[in-house]
């Protein structure tokens, strides 16, 4: 929180510079590892609007209803309309998973605790009923994206990914940027005071319940625009991003990073994808057990998430 | 003088308990009202009945000649009607300047100075002053400032009843509701506290309302009394008249009469 300039606060100057350094080393790097990079962006993306939610006090389980309806909505897009500009895709699957928030929010912003959770939680395993249901998206199958375009131009096959990831980047700093600011608000400053004592926000002239339906939306929003990003990486979309192992990845990443800074959610979603990567590679059988001994080690050593052995060193 | 809050015929029951019976009073602006009674007489029920907490089964309150019986707390607030907590409600997790500082936003964004991603750094209504100015101020004026970055959790229980009433002081209430603001402090500490806290008060202006049951402490701060038994007001007189009242002294003071 803010205190008069004691600490600098170098985000903005930490985000700005791994930005800069992506653009220019990006050329270089493997297209494996760009592709790792541009799902934990996409990752990252939703673990930031959750963020914003567990600063409130609350745990949705349900932020893949957001994320999969948003790698949907870009689908849809290509299949229906034969539109595959990158921007324009995380554009539409942003608002349309806002939209959906926005509606959603009027019921959820009502619940704590874990009825909200729980709440999060059936919405979206209704969708996922709904869409291993429905014939002409591909039922369980899912459907195939088409290939991503950027203003109009299809890049060379060797530049897809690196286009891809630094699009990609560029949508996640503007975001980080934007919650950054947010966060140092007056209402951004409310999130804790929700979760700490809820009748004195009331009290004190605040509505409690449509700070946490603006932080609702905003979640939603960036969870939208992280399934796009995510249904153009991977070219293929499928029920199971709605699915509530989906939404459970999203509360380790969280719990991986740490709630104390926006550049903590990506952070913890490229790592979470080196593990997840690591430990395919190294047994395809168990690697849930690596992810689960990591995420064991992290609680007991760094309850707070990786984040806090970084604020160790004053950064905030 | 001008009445500046009236309550009518206010009336509450919890399943069969009565809470409020018929309880009227008009409280004259700028004045400083006790409110006595045993535990259960319905002194809490009516500063939450007031504050928007309950909703009367019967009965209106009118505020300046505006009904707000059916209003919501924070639209109460938002009016000018502020309260402090028996038990102290406070942010536990964030320190002494930082839940002023939440209550601060929260009067920027009601004046409509803090947006999405404006940081209020614009003048606090009615203080002209930057917002952790303000809150220093009003920690200074109830001697928290050595506390300032303390954590709000581990607080002495004195300074925890001074900061939950510091912030209802943040609103710059019109009136002000202080529901035991001496419960749980020592008795040498009751009367230091009172004068601290009514002084802040009445450098802002704003009418008080206050429970107490330390008796010296009504006596010697209200210009008037109301005593409630059993759902009702049963003695509306200035203290030393409310005090000698018989039903109050049998009911309340717990002598006889």
């Amino acid at each position: 929180m803010n205190h008069a300039g004691k600490r600098r606060d170098r985000t903005v100057a930490v985000l700005l510079t791994s930005f800069s350094i992506l653009v220019v080393t990006g050329p270089w790097l493997p297209q494996w590892a760009m592709f790792i990079m541009t799902v934990a962006v996409a990752r990252g993306l939703v673990v930031l609007g959750l963020l914003l939610l567990l600063r409130a006090g609350l745990v949705s389980f349900g932020q893949a209803l957001f994320y999969c309806l948003g790698a949907y909505s870009a689908g849809a897009l290509g299949r229906f309309f034969g539109i595959s500009d990158i921007f324009v895709e995380m554009l539409v699957g942003g608002a349309v998973a806002a939209a959906t928030a926005f509606v959603l929010g009027f019921l959820l912003a009502r619940y704590r605790g874990i009825f909200f959770g729980l709440l999060s939680l059936a919405l979206s395993m209704i969708l996922y009923g709904l869409l291993v249901k429905s014939e002409a998206l591909g039922s369980t199958d899912g459907f195939n994206i088409l290939p991503s375009t950027l203003f109009g131009i299809r890049p060379g096959a060797e530049w897809v990914r690196y286009a891809v990831l630094v699009s990609a980047a560029a949508v996640a700093l503007v975001a980080a940027l934007l919650v950054h600011r947010y966060l140092d608000t007056p209402l951004g400053r409310l999130a804790p005071a929700i979760k700490d004592n809820e009748i004195r926000v009331e009290y004190m002239g605040a509505s409690a319940r449509r700070a946490v339906h603006v932080k609702y939306v905003i979640a939603g929003g960036l969870a939208g625009v992280g399934g796009a990003l995510a249904a153009t990486a991977v070219g293929h979309i499928d029920p199971e991003m709605a699915y509530w192992t989906t939404s459970g990845e999203f509360i380790f990443i969280a719990i991986l990073a740490g709630t104390g800074n926006v550049v903590a959610p990506f952070v913890g979603a490229l790592i979470y994808g080196a593990i997840h990567t690591l430990a395919y590679d190294l047994s395809p059988n168990t690697w849930q057990m690596t992810l689960g001994v990591a995420l064991l080690l992290l609680i007991v050593f760094l309850p707070n998430g990786l984040w806090s052995a970084f604020s160790r060193f004053r950064w905030r | 003088m001008a009445i500046i809050l009236d309550a009518r015929s206010l009336c509450k029951a919890f399943g069969a308990v009565v809470a409020a019976s018929e309880v009227s009073a008009a409280i004259e602006k700028d004045s400083i009202v006790g409110l006595i009674g045993t535990n259960g007489a319905g002194k809490t029920t009516f500063i939450n009945i007031v504050t928007g907490y309950l909703k009367p089964d019967r009965g209106s309150i009118a505020y300046e000649g505006r009904d707000i019986t059916r209003l919501p707390p924070r639209d109460i607030t938002r009016l000018g009607i502020c309260r402090s907590f028996q038990i102290p409600q406070l942010y536990g997790s964030l320190s002494v300047f930082e839940n002023m500082m939440i209550g601060i936003g929260i009067v920027l964004r009601n004046a409509g100075l803090a947006g999405y991603f404006s940081r209020g750094a614009a003048l606090v209504p009615g203080y002209g002053e930057p917002a952790d100015a303000v809150a220093e101020r009003i920690l200074g004026r109830f001697g928290l400032l050595e506390y300032r970055d303390r954590n709000a959790q581990v607080l002495p229980g004195g300074a925890r009843k001074l900061l939950d009433i510091a912030l209802a002081m943040v609103a710059r209430p019109r009136i002000l509701l202080l529901d035991e603001p001496t419960s749980g402090v020592s008795a040498q500490e009751k009367f230091g506290i009172m004068q601290m806290v009514l002084e802040a008060v009445r450098a802002e202006g704003a009418t008080v309302l206050f429970v107490e049951h330390d008796m010296e402490v009504v006596s010697r701060f209200a210009q008037r009394v109301l005593a409630f038994y059993d759902g009702r007001i049963i003695a509306d007189a200035p203290p030393h008249a409310a005090l000698a009242h018989p039903e109050v002294k049998r009911y309340v003071v717990g002598t006889r009469a």
